[in-house]
């Protein structure tokens, strides 16, 4: 806490993994996060941790799942290419029950794509991203400061309810500077309480088992309908979003990260103009804030997403509202970063229908 | 008060560099700021460039679309941005390395011979730092005294002789303007 | 007086094993538990299984264990023992699990230097799935997709793991044994208990190459698998050490040198 730091949204949000206690990091370069591991690769040692660049995103992230089973505070990072790859690693972690940290900086897409900041993972992240019935807790930061606070949110959340957690940002706010404070004291994870399933040492107690299988029939049926209790909680109590005037909003624009910044200048832009624009900005994308959209949506009859991908979030935003509102979309894919200027004229156009 | 500026290059002119030391100096005189880079594939040569925004109020977008200053250090970026700045704006062209006019007659416009002074102070590295004098003078977005400051923080492994020419540099934009 | 000269070891769980019969890995699985126990080290070992055959060793391991996916048993090693230190850490792994999914992860953590032990169990057969070809299946061996045998000119020559490995700097044991006769299996045995040791002095990476038979999916009877472990895998995967510790270096630590010296 105190000073106010001038950092790259990657470099933040490194060092903020480290003061939050992250103490393993393994990853493979890819643009645009590359800042992560090399800020990684000197400061870890700094702290007594362990950087490794691996051979690959899958053996970079099932070195998190070795990690993370004997109990330390583990991150890793990409984009997502490197993301596709480690969904095989998230979904035996989620399995498992294992708490990890993961931040995808994301850039265009589909397939090599390009290293421009886009929101093309919105599907991949918020849907658990690899096989099997499972969530991923997702956080979208949507400035250098959030980058920076959210690892420690991250990692409290995904130890309260051992499952995976993740920063989803992308190309923009990886690479932007902007002044940073950070807002909790650093955790000694030496000091955090211990975890009682954690392999190691196994001397005065039982042995212990780690893995994400049952081939009793039956049996992971039950296993599965364990991680569904866990997943009501969070969507019941881990919900996190913030709301712009929405209180006498004629339109509300819903947009996270990025495109929530961009969607803030429209928002200013149009009430100079008069015009009654509201915003609402999912923190948590899993949990998405189903219910306050609900809520909004029995008043505010046209809603608009915005965001830098094909409409992905539409699909949450549709399911909140239920038929209440019209839902519109402005889209900008692989690359496309929507101005103020250009959501305003969308919004006027929705506004004159 | 609000700036959006956009300054623009080839690599190695040192656009980052003075990108970052335009935002830390915003910051340090208790400005809201966002500095954000192009990043491209090539890590030389290509053209290089950095949005910076510093403002008295909270920054919504850190995107500068429509530039409220554009600071060309070649010809390519005269062409690419010129018909994007926001009408009444700022136009620094570094005229060294520029040989077109600017075809806007609704802005303020220098040309700076940044180079011939840069080269004269001891390198033509430090022409960035000529046009950041210059625009300090002309907008008072930021101070001499609180650049002159964040030299060494935003430079910190820089040898003192080279800091003490960029300060001569940022000097000398000043006063052509 | 009743004197006990042999009893099960405590490395060992009480849970039935689901092997074939004429399997080698229940003989494998004991020679490593035994080892663990016989070094003393048992509390403080953690296994990691494969996917494969012996995908329920988990439960057969009597210390801490893990399960993870197919081929990245290394990698998870790797995060472990950088983790736990103290902590001694091996991954049991079948040929397609370590020489075909999961190759990279062995080479890499093999080139690393990873100071943890593999067990490979390699009896050039996928055993789980149903007798599929693997990286190690010899040529002209029949399996479900090599029905007229393995065809070098369609699918390639098998994968000698311990001799790829043995190219590189960083492993301080490789050994390759077989549990084909008694006598070999002694030898397994020295091998097993010398690869832990090794990582017990810290000494790096061990692998220790067990030639196994597998009747069901060789469709022979046990007696001809062994038979078949003499006559045609041992000639082709010779037996024997390919790296010790002896007389290995500690790596020095790295001076910071450009690719290009100037001047």
């Amino acid at each position: 806490m105190g000073e106010k730091l001038l950092m790259k949204g990657n470099e933040a949000l490194a060092e903020g993994a480290v003061r939050a206690g992250c103490r393993f990091f393994s990853g493979y370069p890819i643009t645009p996060q590359n800042e992560v591991p090399e800020y990684l690769s000197w400061r870890l040692p700094e702290v007594g941790g362990t950087f490794i660049q691996a051979e690959s995103e899958v053996a970079a992230i099932n070195m998190l799942y070795g990690a993370s089973a004997c109990g330390a505070r583990v991150m890793t990072s990409s984009s997502g290419p490197g993301i596709s790859l480690k969904q095989e690693g998230i979904s035996y972690i989620s399995g498992a029950n294992l708490p990890i940290f993961y931040a995808n900086v994301m850039r265009g897409g589909p397939g090599l794509g390009n290293i421009a900041p886009a929101q093309g993972d919105y599907y991949q992240s918020t849907r658990g991203g690899g096989h099997g019935d499972y969530r991923v807790i997702v956080l979208a930061p949507n400035s250098v400061s959030e980058m920076g606070n959210f690892p420690k949110r991250c990692y409290d959340l995904a130890e309260k309810y051992r499952m995976a957690s993740m920063v989803l940002a992308d190309g923009l706010l990886g690479q932007m500077m902007e002044p940073i404070e950070f807002d909790f004291e650093p955790v000694d994870p030496a000091k955090l309480p211990p975890k009682e399933w954690a392999l190691g040492n196994a001397e005065g107690r039982e042995r212990r088992i780690i893995r994400s299988y049952d081939l009793k029939p039956g049996y992971l049926e039950k296993m599965t309908l364990k991680l569904l209790e866990k997943y009501n909680k969070i969507e019941e109590q881990e919900v996190k979003y913030e709301a712009v005037q929405t209180e006498d909003a004629e339109i509300l624009l819903v947009a996270y990260g990025t495109s929530s910044r961009i969607s803030k200048e429209a928002l200013m832009l149009g009430r100079k103009e008069g015009i009654k624009v509201g915003l609402l900005r999912p923190i948590t994308l899993w949990p998405f804030p189903t219910k306050i959209l609900g809520e909004l949506s029995g008043r505010i009859k046209k809603i608009l997403t915005v965001e830098m991908s094909l409409g992905q979030l539409i699909d949450d935003v549709k399911l909140a509202v239920e038929g209440k509102s019209r839902v519109y979309l402005h889209g900008r894919p692989s690359g496309g970063i929507p101005t103020g200027e250009e959501v305003l004229e969308i919004i006027k156009n929705i506004c004159s229908e | 008060m609000y700036q959006g500026v956009i300054m623009s290059g080839f690599g190695g002119q040192g656009i980052i560099s003075a990108g970052i030391l335009l935002a830390y100096t915003g910051l340090t005189e208790g400005k809201h700021v966002t500095f954000f880079p192009a990043y491209g594939a090539e890590m030389r040569g290509g053209t290089a460039n950095c949005s910076v925004v510093i403002s008295s109020e909270e920054i919504a977008s850190p995107v500068v679309a429509f530039p409220d200053t554009l600071i060309v250090m070649n010809e390519p970026s005269l062409t690419k941005f010129e018909p994007s700045i926001r009408k009444g704006g700022l136009l620094l062209i570094n005229s060294s390395l520029v040989s077109g006019k600017s075809k806007r007659d609704d802005l303020n416009i220098h040309y700076i011979r940044a180079n011939e002074f840069a080269e004269k102070l001891g390198t033509i590295k430090i022409a960035n730092m000529v046009m950041i004098g210059a625009y300090s003078r002309i907008t008072g977005a930021i101070s001499i005294e609180g650049l002159r400051k964040s030299l060494k923080k935003v430079f910190p492994r820089a040898r003192q002789d080279i800091l003490d020419m960029d300060l001569e540099a940022l000097k000398k934009g000043m006063e052509t303007v | 007086m009743e004197k006990k000269v042999f009893s099960r070891t405590k490395g060992l769980t009480e849970v039935f094993m689901r092997y074939c019969p004429g399997c080698g890995h229940g003989v494998i699985h004991r020679l490593v538990a035994e080892a663990i126990e016989e070094l003393g080290v048992r509390k403080r070992t953690i296994g990691i299984a494969p996917v494969g055959c012996s995908v329920f060793a988990d439960e057969y391991f009597n210390c801490d264990m893990i399960q993870p996916a197919h081929g990245r048993g290394p990698a998870v090693a790797t995060g472990m023992k950088r983790v736990k230190p103290d902590c001694i850490v091996f991954s049991y792994q079948g040929d397609g699990d370590l020489a075909s999914i999961g190759m990279a992860e062995t080479v890499h953590a093999a080139a690393r230097g990873e100071r943890i032990t593999i067990i490979f169990v390699n009896n050039a057969i996928y055993g789980m799935t149903g007798g599929q070809m693997a990286p190690t299946t010899l040529v002209g061996m029949k399996s479900t997709t090599s029905p007229f045998g393995r065809d070098p000119r369609v699918a390639g020559y098998p994968i000698k793991v311990c001799e790829l490995l043995s190219t590189l700097e960083a492993p301080s044991y490789l050994a390759r044994v077989s549990v084909h006769k008694p006598a070999n299996v002694i030898k397994a045995k020295k091998a097993i208990k010398k690869a832990f040791q090794v990582q017990i002095d810290d000494l790096g990476f061990s692998l220790v190459e067990i030639l196994s038979q597998c009747p069901t999916d060789w469709f022979v009877t046990p007696l001809q698998a062994v038979e078949y472990v003499e006559k045609a895998m041992v000639p082709f995967y010779p037996l024997g050490e390919f790296k010790t510790p002896e007389g290995k270096k500690e790596p020095a630590k790295a001076e910071t040198k450009m690719a290009v010296e100037k001047g």
